[in-house]
C-alpha cells in the first residue's frame, strides 16, 4: 500500500541546532515533511550522496520538489517566501533587521564555535578538557550580546509579543547551552524567561532534539 | 559613490566602519553597487573606539559595521544587507528565482558563519596560546580551504561571469572581500580553487569593489 510521498523533505540530525530552527519553522507554518536523518557522529554527511546535496556536509538540507536548499538561513528565507502563512518576519524594517541581527549572533558568533568539527579539533589539538570550557565561553559571550541587544525590544518573545525569526534561532541555541554545555542561565534573565516561554509552545517542543525520530531516546537508550 | 569623510550632513545614510573590517567591506561594496552615497564615520578598532559610550549606544555589541538611516539603526553586515535590499531595491542583490536566491543566501552564510568567525582575532589569540602559532595558521588555512572547497563545488554548476551567473549578487558581495583577506592575510593558494579564482578576477575588476577596498577608505593607514 503506497503512502503519499510528502513533497517536503528535511535532512536533519536530531541534535543539530541548525536543523532544529527549521523544524520549528515547518511546524509553525503547518508544513508536513519527511524527516531524513543524517548521522553526523557516524560521518553520514560525507557520503557521496549527501555531498551532492550539500558539498559543505552540513545539515539541514531542504528538498522541495526540484529545489534543494542548504543552510538554515537560506532555508528559512525560502520557506518564508514560498509559504507565507504564519509569517516569521515582522513587516517593520527596523524590527525585521533586529530579527536578522539576533539570528546572526547565533549563526555566526555562537553556533560555529561550538559545532562538532570545531569541538573535535579542540579536543584533539588542545585537550579534551578544553572542549567544554571553550564552548561555554563562546556561548556565554553570545548570550551576553543577545541580552544587551534584545533588552529594550523583547516582549513575550524575543522581539515583541509574537514569535519571529529571532525566536527560532534562539530557542535551539539556548536549549543546547543548557542541555549540553551546562551554561549558567542565571546570568541571562531575559534568555531564561524566553526559554520558559518557548517551553510552552508545542511547535517548539516538538522540534527539540529529544523528540526527533533519530534521537537515541526514541529507541529507549539512555 | 565615494564616501565623504565628515563634511555636510547631506546624506541620509551614515556608515560606521573600520577600513580593514571585511564585514564593513561587504556593506561598502553593496552601497556602491546600489549607487547609495553615505557619510563614512570611522571607528578605530585598534584604538578601542568601539567601546566609547557614544558608539555603545548605537551598537551595544561594539561591532562594525553599523548603518544609520534616519531613525533606523542596523548592525551586523548580513542584517544591513537584507535591510538595504528591501529599502533600496535598485540594482537588486538577490535574484528573483527561488533556487538562485537561496544559493546566494547560502554562499553568504558559508562565508559569514563557516569561514569568517573562525578568523576572529580573539579566536586566533586563544589558539596561539593553546596550540602555538604554526598550528594556528594551519587551523585558519584548513577552515578557509574547507569553506572555499565547498563554494567551489556548490557554485560549479551555477557560475557565470560572477558567482551565480552573469550579474553581481549577494554571493559576490560576501565572496570578494573574503577571498581578498584569504589571499593577502592568510596566503591561501587560490590555484586549488579555479572556479573561485575566475570569479574573483571579475569581482575585483568592479569599480564598486575597488572603491570599497580598505586602502581607499578615509581611515586607511598606509
Amino acid at each position: 500500500m503506497a503512502h503519499e510521498e510528502k513533497k517536503l523533505k528535511l535532512y536533519s540530525y536530531w541534535r543539530s541546532s541548525c536543523s532544529c530552527r527549521i523544524r520549528i519553522a515547518l511546524n509553525l507554518k503547518g508544513l508536513e515533511y519527511q524527516y531524513i536523518p543524517v548521522n553526523l557522529l557516524k560521518g553520514e554527511q560525507f557520503s557521496p550522496e549527501f555531498q551532492k546535496l550539500n558539498p559543505i556536509g552540513y545539515v539541514p538540507v531542504l528538498v522541495d520538489g526540484d529545489i534543494v536548499i542548504s543552510d538554515s538561513f537560506a532555508i528559512f528565507m525560502y520557506l518564508e517566501e514560498k509559504y507565507p502563512q504564519h509569517p516569521l518576519l515582522p513587516s517593520d524594517l527596523q524590527k525585521k533587521a533586529l530579527n536578522f541581527q539576533a539570528a546572526n549572533i547565533v549563526c555566526s558568533s555562537i553556533q560555529p564555535l561550538q559545532n562538532l568539527a570545531v569541538l573535535k579539533y579542540i579536543e584533539e589539538k588542545a585537550s579534551p578538557d578544553e572542549k567544554i570550557p571553550w564552548a561555554k565561553r563562546h556561548i556565554e559571550k553570545g548570550f551576553e550580546a543577545l541580552e544587551k541587544l534584545l533588552k529594550d525590544h523583547a516582549g513575550i518573545y524575543a522581539t515583541g509579543d509574537e514569535v519571529f525569526m529571532a525566536d527560532l534561532f534562539l530557542a535551539p541555541q539556548v536549549h543546547a547551552g543548557i542541555k549540553r554545555f551546562n551554561v549558567d542561565m542565571a546570568k541571562f534573565p531575559l534568555l531564561s524567561r524566553l526559554n520558559e516561554a518557548y517551553s510552552e509552545l508545542p511547535h517548539f517542543q516538538n522540534a527539540m532534539p529529544e523528540n526527533q525520530p533519530d534521537s537515541p531516546s526514541a529507541w529507549g537508550t539512555c | 559613490m565615494a564616501p565623504k569623510d565628515g563634511g555636510e550632513a547631506s546624506s541620509k545614510l551614515v556608515l560606521y566602519s573600520y577600513w580593514q573590517s571585511s564585514c564593513s567591506w561587504r556593506v561598502r561594496f553593496a552601497l556602491n553597487l546600489k549607487g547609495l552615497s553615505y557619510e563614512y564615520k570611522a571607528v578605530n578598532l585598534a584604538k578601542g573606539e568601539q567601546f566609547t559610550p557614544e558608539f555603545e549606544k548605537l551598537n551595544p555589541l561594539h561591532f562594525v559595521p553599523v548603518l544609520v538611516d534616519g531613525d533606523v539603526v542596523v548592525s551586523d553586515s548580513y542584517a544591513i544587507l537584507m535591510y538595504l535590499e528591501e529599502k533600496y531595491p535598485q540594482r537588486t542583490l538577490l535574484p528573483a528565482d527561488p533556487q538562485q536566491k537561496a544559493l546566494n543566501l547560502q554562499v553568504a552564510s558559508i562565508i559569514s558563519s563557516s569561514i569568517q568567525p573562525l578568523l576572529m582575532l580573539s579566536i586566533l589569540k586563544y589558539l596561539e596560546e593553546k596550540v602555538g602559532l604554526e598550528e594556528r595558521l594551519l587551523f585558519v588555512q584548513t577552515n578557509i580551504e574547507k569553506g572555499f572547497l565547498a563554494l567551489e563545488k556548490l557554485l560549479k554548476d551555477f557560475v557565470g561571469k560572477y558567482a551565480t551567473g552573469e550579474e553581481v549578487y549577494m554571493a559576490d558581495v560576501f565572496m570578494a572581500p573574503q577571498i581578498a583577506v584569504a589571499t593577502e592575510r592568510f596566503k591561501i593558494d587560490m590555484s586549488k580553487f579555479p572556479t573561485l579564482s575566475r570569479i574573483y578576477e571579475s569581482q575585483r575588476a568592479l569599480p564598486e569593489f575597488l572603491a570599497a577596498s580598505p586602502e581607499r577608505q578615509p581611515d586607511a593607514v598606509h
